[in-house]
């Protein structure tokens, strides 16, 4: 087999993060590899890298044997490398025949643009992949799996001989996936080589001839699809890493008292279905890949955002949970996944991102605030969630990641808050402030809050959780207690889905 | 152990209050308009002969007061993150609905309320779609502006209302205590609106929304309640203005408040407020419609025409923008 793509010790640094240490990877002409590894493993990176958008600190790019460096994004499209992101980079209000042609528009000589010539080359090159789209309506009016047909098309349009297809089927149904899966293969029996990103272990061996597994921005292998299995792969993706220090969990409580009942809640008509029990002075994980749901069904059981169906009982009583306010009034708490756009206030000082709200606590009987104890009791919730900062005036935007979600989960303590709901509260934050947050949820829980825990990271879902929800596509598909929380399980159920 | 901790509560609240102050110079949004008042008001005293004289105070304080009051609704939008065209609009309509009721027989006092209730439901009005459908309030207020505009014009049928009654010109031409009643009324409406915006939960949250309304919303605050609240509180300031000016004029003028929301967001922006939300304050606003007013009258007494200061006036507002723009780049 000839080699069309080689990445020899590839490595690639951030601020403060080494993302990616020598990295190889090599690929025959005409075949399907895998890319593999966990959240943050470092394979968008090194895509990006392989596509010009980010530029390697080492290492060496051959494509067809002949080292290449690509500048930019466009000199890696006009080497033959074209890739497809998570997120389209189609103009949805354009056609598909617009989109595919953006910016190579074919004109006339008085310039004036030649539809029928780009659009009858259009529908020959989606004929040849067997799709069959309409080429009138704006690429909004497609379907997900449409538009990424769209984008396939434009990169072969684009003489793209080596396609990166980074999570295609992240939001595809099965069937969808199943005619990109044909799609991949025909394009495959033409000679284009192919990598493929994704979670689901079931697609990688349907589809793929070799794999590669990244971990923390390692190589770990490559083997052929043959040659392994899912067991095989989780114990690459996950390893045996560095120990973290988590607090010590509580021994399993008996018979605990159910804090929070969510049944039956479906996010969308046709949606699945899911319930969950969350009991008192536990943590409870949310584990699974990205856009797997776990956000989408914490939101939508608290009023974050709308559901379609809910039955949510808090304290053994039916509670309707129509939006944030009213679980605010029952006592509890979002601290959401972003914490810069929904968490807080940026421009605002700590005090006003704390004591939001819990202004009428210091207004009492008077219309007008108590600045004084407003200030004095920032100034006290500071310090017991440790928010390192001059004093409760400063600018919330100067803090560090860490004391930024330490202020995020200041508002919440202020209150007779009993649940809180932690969306990847470590993420972009260091290893030491993530150890204080990880101590910090445990005391509360040991102080009588129950804590539901959104995390992508495992080993903190391994190290932290008393019990794990595991979510795929939209489901829980697993809840792991006690000995089953470790990094294989919990892994295996997130990919396969059991 | 018990005293140590008295102590450390008197420490901590006397640190606690210069601190609240210290961060309040630093970010007081404040010291360009008032540089930017004394500037302008510099030029006047220099190029003018009469600009000094009390008279001439008293007269541009009362012909700001229309102006300011509208502005202290439009403080409100503005720090929301919002903004309010149907000012003018709807400040006319409460004072011709004021005068046509009051000529039609009903009680001063009554008309005046009716007048009132008037702008607060346009404010309602306004404020339900904005809160509720969640349309973007520069076309929700703009829509509201062509139909307040066409209710006025409709009632009267385009014609000013004469003729009423001599009680009624207390509020724009009376005065109390010595102070012209529509700068008492102006006051009193900065006062209200202060203590709203800077002391109370609401008026936290009126920036809190403008600063990040998705965050804020997420903490348990129900913002639509409080955005309905910020367009109410805005078609009453209108109404408001629309009394001041009514009895001014001692008439109902259908055609009144033409470019009015030029001049209150010229007075907001110019007073350090943020276009965007979430940073400003009343007093920057009773500053620019002040700075505002000291142009208007300066360039009138220069004899400068009216034309060329509706040219001023929008390079100002552009420079204003522009200063707070930069301001925030740098921090």
């Amino acid at each position: 087999m000839n080699t069309v793509l080689r990445l020899e010790q590839i490595s690639k640094g951030f601020p403060g993060v080494k993302a990616l240490t020598n990295i190889d990877l090599s690929v025959g002409k005409g075949e399907i590899h895998a890319l593999l590894g966990e959240n943050g493993a470092g394979k968008s990176t090194l895509m990006k890298i392989l596509s010009g958008i980010y530029q390697p600190d080492e290492g060496r790019i051959l494509v067809d044997g002949e080292e290449r460096h690509f500048a930019s994004y466009n000199e890696a499209v006009a080497a033959g490398v074209s890739i497809i992101f998570q997120e389209f980079s189609l103009i949805p209000d354009l056609d598909a025949v617009e989109n595919i042609y953006l910016g190579r528009e074919y004109t006339n000589s008085l310039g004036f643009l030649t539809r029928k010539t780009m659009r009858a080359e259009a529908r020959a090159l989606f004929k040849k992949l067997g799709i069959d789209i309409d080429l009138e309506v704006p690429v909004c009016g497609l379907s997900v799996a449409q538009q990424q047909f769209v984008e396939i098309a434009k990169a072969l349009s684009l003489n793209a001989h080596i396609l990166i297809l980074d999570e295609p089927t992240a939001t595809l149904t099965p069937s969808e996936a199943e005619h990109l899966f044909a799609i991949m293969r025909e394009l495959k029996s033409r000679g284009v080589t192919m990598i493929f990103i994704s979670h689901h272990l079931e697609e990688i061996f349907e589809i793929c001839d070799r794999i590669t597994v990244l971990r923390d921005g390692n190589y770990v292998g490559s083997t052929d699809v043959a040659d392994t299995n899912v067991d095989n792969l989780v114990e690459w993706m996950v390893g045996r890493r560095l120990e973290q220090a988590f607090p010590p969990k509580p021994a399993p409580q008996i018979n605990p008292r159910k804090i929070l009942e969510a049944r039956l809640v479906q996010l969308a008509e046709g949606g699945p279905i899911n319930s969950f029990t969350l009991h008192e002075k536990e943590i409870l994980g949310f584990a699974g890949l990205v856009g797997s749901g776990r956000s989408e069904l914490a939101r939508a059981v608290i009023g974050a955002d709308p559901a379609y169906k809910k039955e949510i009982y808090y304290l053994d009583n039916k509670v309707a949970l129509r939006d944030t306010a009213e679980a605010l009034e029952g006592g509890i708490g979002l601290l959401p996944e972003s914490r810069k756009t929904e968490g807080l206030i940026v421009d605002f000082s700590i005090r006003d991102n704390i004591s939001i709200n819990n202004l009428k606590k210091y207004r009492g009987a008077s219309p007008f605030i108590n600045q004084r104890m407003e200030y004095d009791t920032t100034q006290e919730v500071m310090n017991r969630v440790g928010v390192k900062a001059p004093d409760p005036m400063t600018v919330v935007g100067q803090l560090s990641g860490g004391n930024q979600q330490k202020v995020v989960i200041a508002r919440w303590l202020n209150h007779h808050c009993k649940v809180l709901i932690f969306d990847e509260p470590t993420r972009g934050i260091d290893v030491g402030a993530k150890a204080e947050i990880y101590t910090l949820m445990r005391r509360l829980t040991n102080e009588g809050y129950a804590i539901i825990f959104i995390s992508s990271e495992l080993p903190e879902i391994v190290g932290l959780c008393d019990r794990v929800a595991v979510f795929r596509q939209g489901t829980i598909v697993a809840t792991l207690a006690g000995d089953e929380i470790n990094s294989n399980e919990v892994m295996r159920y997130a990919t396969t889905g059991n | 152990m018990q005293p140590q901790a008295t102590n450390m509560t008197i420490n901590s609240s006397v640190s606690s209050q210069t601190a609240i102050w210290l961060t309040r110079i630093k970010r007081s949004s404040y010291i360009f308009p008032l540089a930017g008042l004394i500037a302008v008001s510099l030029v006047m005293i220099v190029t003018t002969e009469n600009f000094l004289s009390s008279d001439n105070f008293l007269n541009i304080a009362r012909q700001v007061s229309i102006n300011a009051i509208i502005a202290v609704g439009m403080t409100c939008a503005i720090l929301s993150g919002g903004i309010d065209l149907s000012v003018g609009a709807v400040m006319a309509l409460s004072g011709t609905l004021m005068a046509g009721t009051m000529i039609a027989g009903v009680p001063l006092v009554a008309a005046i309320f009716i007048g009132l209730g008037v702008g607060l439901s346009f404010g309602l009005f306004n404020g339900f779609f904005v809160a509720y459908a969640g349309m973007p309030p520069i076309i929700v207020t703009l829509a509201t502006m062509g139909i307040a505009r066409g209710l006025g014009l409709i009632y009267t049928g385009g014609y000013p209302i004469d003729g009423l009654p001599e009680a009624f010109a207390f509020f724009g031409r009376g005065s109390l205590l010595g102070v012209q009643t529509p700068v008492v009324i102006m006051l009193l409406v900065f006062v209200v609106a202060y203590l709203l915006l800077n002391k109370t939960p609401i008026g936290r949250y009126i920036y809190a929304i403008g600063g990040n309304e998705e965050a804020t919303r997420l903490s348990g605050v129900r913002v639509a309640r409080y955005k309905l609240l910020v367009y109410s509180l805005s078609g009453f300031t209108c109404a408001l203005a629309g009394l001041v000016l009514s009895s001014r004029l001692m008439s109902g003028q259908p055609n009144s408040g033409v470019g009015f929301e030029m001049d209150a967001i010229a007075a907001v922006v110019m007073g350090g407020t943020s276009i965007s939300g979430g940073r400003g304050s009343i007093i920057g606003t009773l500053i620019g419609a002040m700075m505002l007013g000291v142009l208007n009258n300066g360039l009138n007494m220069m004899g400068v025409s009216p034309y060329v200061q509706n040219i001023i006036k929008g390079l100002i507002i552009l420079f204003a923008i522009y200063i707070s723009r930069e301001r925030k780049k740098r921090r």
